[in-house]
């Protein structure tokens, strides 16, 4: 007491209020709600594109999937009796990429039951957020094509700039053989194909591309050595069959490739975390999606690829751990 | 010795708020009445009690002596009487024994050791003795007695002598003013830890982000056969094994000491300690610590006595502007959180620092979602969210099997981890769960 007496004009720290927890005690400012936001702002080109591109049918697809998996999201933790995980954005995410894997054309019920498949099923079934083995919103397009064939390949042929036109139906890129024409690799470029919302516009996906490895939320591995696996395969093929086969760079700027390889396949939650395994992921996405391209009843393999390796990434992760600093094999004991 | 600086990999840049108090000169701190000194400051045996109540001890007077090797003497901080035998809090939390001094006032030396001015023709065992006697541990944090890194067992050669001057923790800044302001005592420190190790020559590491500790040292090196060399700035720089790696490029194994690569790491204060055992015959009484924080009211680097309460040492630098949120014994990325201002300085407090509210967030962490930021910035390039999940379904087999024994617990993960969680627990937990293990095996 007489010490404070002493010292009456400086303060001290309340012991009682002190926080003990173990250290680090500072963090960097990163969360999950960030990461996700960012995904969303990278999402943005390529969505803008397909609106662009297919009208207000597009917007109207991706607004109902997105908030059928933030409300399915919600509804689930209610339920469950869960904490709220809505705002961390990760079942927006889930929805925006639900609807750039679906047709303009998509009656609304296939967006919400879409969201069903994505958050009940794939998501919060297993555990939510950090605990889905395989992508939701793949595992929701590939649920819809597989039980609804009809409407899930029937593409609406693209009308820029019209926002209300009239929708007609066409072939896409790869749905064609090479004999009833190819679409011009400046239309690929664009986006300016059949095909689903988010995955026509290479323009648009190569700008969120590259704005995921800028917010180094994806690293290079997976989408080069998916994208390079694709192009050398298809490449081999097209070499020995130029008459029937597309060329390479055709195969790699049609289809949902890029949109799975910069965005699908990087999914954080469902493939490796070692730089040797996303190499290994990236490989076996492309030697997958080519094999369907090339030889499969489908004209199309990306989501199937994708979801084949994610369920092998466990497995992959086990087998690419790198040695520890200073690990020392077994058996050969010393330093030197 | 190569002057080529290797970066190890992984690490992280968390902000360094070292302008807080990096060009504060170290100031004395005044007397006190009483210090509470802590018993068991060294890592190893505790020492041994040869003093009781009511003693009159001097400044330098034996409190303590070793308890063994892997043990360092304990003196008295200032001359006084012994107050009492007692229990005082300790710097985990726990009470620890303790030795209350009332101080005389007089600040009256004892006759400790013979000054050794002419070090240079003493015997290295007889200079080793003194670094024994003298009490002195490792200042940089871990408190691993000096005297045993310098013994190396049969067999093993020492070709490396390398002082740790990196201080890659933010905030602290004690050893940078101590190389800035004593860089002659580092550089006379370095040269008889070389004597004693038989070695010629000595480097001693400096992060880059002290272009003005590194020009002073290099000032003095050449006139002590040490070199002074440069290193980049990523926490945790200062971490012994990562320092290695950037100065000689070997890498330590797992589980095994710098001696076996045929180095000896100390710290730079751990270094002006020696010279002043062994030049002034004084013992470890006093450190340089960093008094800093955002709510400190004049954050500065102040010279303590051990057994200084952090109650008294927050009043030299004026208290605090409000109530901050942590009071950290150490830094940021690996001090030890405080519960009580009655716990005292020891021989390895690096810094005392307050974290302001805004600095922490009370979180509750959330799922891992694989981002792989943890495996990223891992020195020790293991896979923390993975182990992360092997303790947390008590699977201790499984993060043995990943390496979690590697681990420096340098926080690195837990700094970038977006789900906040707590990985470096997790590894801590591990770490001891482990040992007990090993421990029933036995």
């Amino acid at each position: 007491m007489s010490e404070t007496e002493t010292t009456p004009t400086i303060q001290l720290p309340d012991p009682a209020e002190l926080i003990v927890s173990n250290s680090p005690h500072i963090r960097d400012n990163h969360n999950i709600k960030k990461i996700m936001f960012t995904v969303v702002l990278s999402l943005l080109p390529a969505c803008l594109a397909g609106i662009w591109f297919f009208g207000f049918a597009a917007l109207k697809v991706l607004l109902l999937t997105t908030v059928s998996c933030v409300v399915l999201e919600e509804g689930w933790n209610k339920l469950a009796k869960k904490p709220s995980t809505w705002k961390d954005g990760s079942a927006m995410v889930t929805g925006i990429l639900l609807g750039m894997n679906l047709n303009a054309g998509v009656p609304w019920w296939v967006c919400v039951l879409g969201a069903v498949l994505a958050i009940i099923l794939a998501k919060q079934l297993f555990g939510g957020l950090g605990y889905n083995p395989f992508n939701p919103a793949l595992v929701a397009r590939v649920g819809l094509l597989i039980g609804l064939p009809e409407i899930m390949t029937t593409w609406n042929v693209p009308t820029a700039g019209k926002m209300m036109a009239d929708v007609t139906t066409a072939a896409t890129p790869l749905g064609e053989g090479v004999k009833n024409g190819v679409f011009s690799l400046g239309d690929l470029f664009a986006g300016n194909v059949g095909g689903c919302i988010g995955e026509t516009s290479v323009v648009a996906l190569l700008v969120g591309g590259a704005l995921l490895l800028y917010f180094k939320l994806i690293k290079w591995q997976i989408p080069v050595a998916y994208i390079g696996s694709v192009f050398a395969i298809t490449g081999v093929a097209y070499l020995i069959h130029p008459e029937t086969m597309h060329s390479p760079v055709y195969h790699v700027l049609s289809g949902g490739l890029l949109l799975g390889a910069f965005f699908m396949a990087t999914d954080m939650v469902t493939s490796p975390m070692t730089h040797k395994g996303m190499l290994i992921f990236g490989l076996g996405c492309g030697v997958m999606t080519s094999a369907i391209r090339l030889w499969g009843a489908y004209p199309e393999g990306v989501s199937f690829s994708i979801l084949f390796m994610n369920a092998l990434t466990p497995l992959i992760d086990r087998s690419t751990i790198s040695k520890p600093f200073g690990y020392v094999t077994p058996g050969k004991g010393g330093a030197e | 010795m190569s002057n080529q600086t290797r970066k190890f990999k992984g690490g992280v840049h968390p902000n360094d708020s070292k302008a807080l108090s990096k060009d504060k000169p170290i100031q004395d701190a005044p007397l006190l009445e009483s210090y509470k000194v802590i018993m068991h400051q060294n890592i190893g045996a505790p020492p041994e009690l040869v003093v009781k109540k009511g003693d009159v001890v001097k400044k330098g007077d034996l409190l303590a002596k070793a308890g063994g090797f892997v043990s360092v003497p304990l003196h008295a901080p200032t001359s006084g009487t012994i107050k009492m035998i007692d229990k005082c809090p300790g710097p985990t939390g726990m009470s620890v024994p303790s030795i209350e001094i009332t101080a005389d006032g007089e600040d009256e030396w004892g006759a400790p050791f013979v000054p050794m001015s002419d070090w240079k023709n003493t015997e290295p065992k007889m200079l080793k003795q003194r670094v024994w006697d003298a009490g002195i541990v490792g200042m940089g944090g871990a408190g691993f007695p000096a005297h045993v890194k310098l013994s190396p067992p049969e067999g093993k050669t020492i070709d490396t002598l390398i002082l740790n001057g990196a201080e890659c923790e933010p905030y602290l800044t004690a050893d940078h003013r101590l190389m800035l302001e004593q860089a002659e005592d580092v550089a006379l420190g370095a040269a008889i830890i070389a004597r004693i190790l038989g070695l010629e020559t000595a480097v001693i590491g400096v992060e880059n982000n002290k272009p003005d500790a590194i020009q002073a040292l290099e000032k003095v090196a050449g006139k002590y056969g040490v070199t002074v060399q440069g290193l980049p700035v990523n926490y945790p720089q200062g971490a012994e094994k990562q320092l290695i790696y950037a100065i000689t490029g070997r890498e330590v194994p797992i589980g095994k000491l710098p001696m076996d690569v045929h180095c000896v790491v100390q710290n730079v204060a751990s270094a002006v300690a020696i010279a002043d055992a062994v030049v002034k015959g004084r013992p470890s009484i006093e450190r340089i610590t960093t008094i800093t924080g955002k709510s400190v009211v004049n954050p500065g680097n102040w010279r303590l006595r051990l057994g200084t309460p952090v109650e008294k040492a927050l009043e030299f630098v004026g208290g605090v502007n409000e109530q901050p949120a942590k009071l950290l014994l150490g830094g940021p990325m690996m001090g030890i959180a405080q519960s009580s201002l009655g716990v005292t300085v020891m021989k390895n407090t690096s810094g005392i620092l307050l974290i302001s509210r805004d600095e922490v967030s009370q979180y509750s962490s959330d799922p891992c979602i694989r981002c792989g930021r943890c495996v990223e910035v891992c020195p020790m390039s293991i896979l923390p969210a993975t182990i992360s999940q092997a303790v947390e379904n008590k699977r201790f087999d499984w993060a043995e099997e990943l390496n979690v024994m590697a681990c420096i617990e340098c926080g690195s993960c837990s700094y970038v981890c977006p789900s906040r969680r707590p990985l470096n627990q997790h590894f801590k937990r591990a770490k001891i769960e482990i040992q007990a293990e090993l421990r029933k095996k036995k």
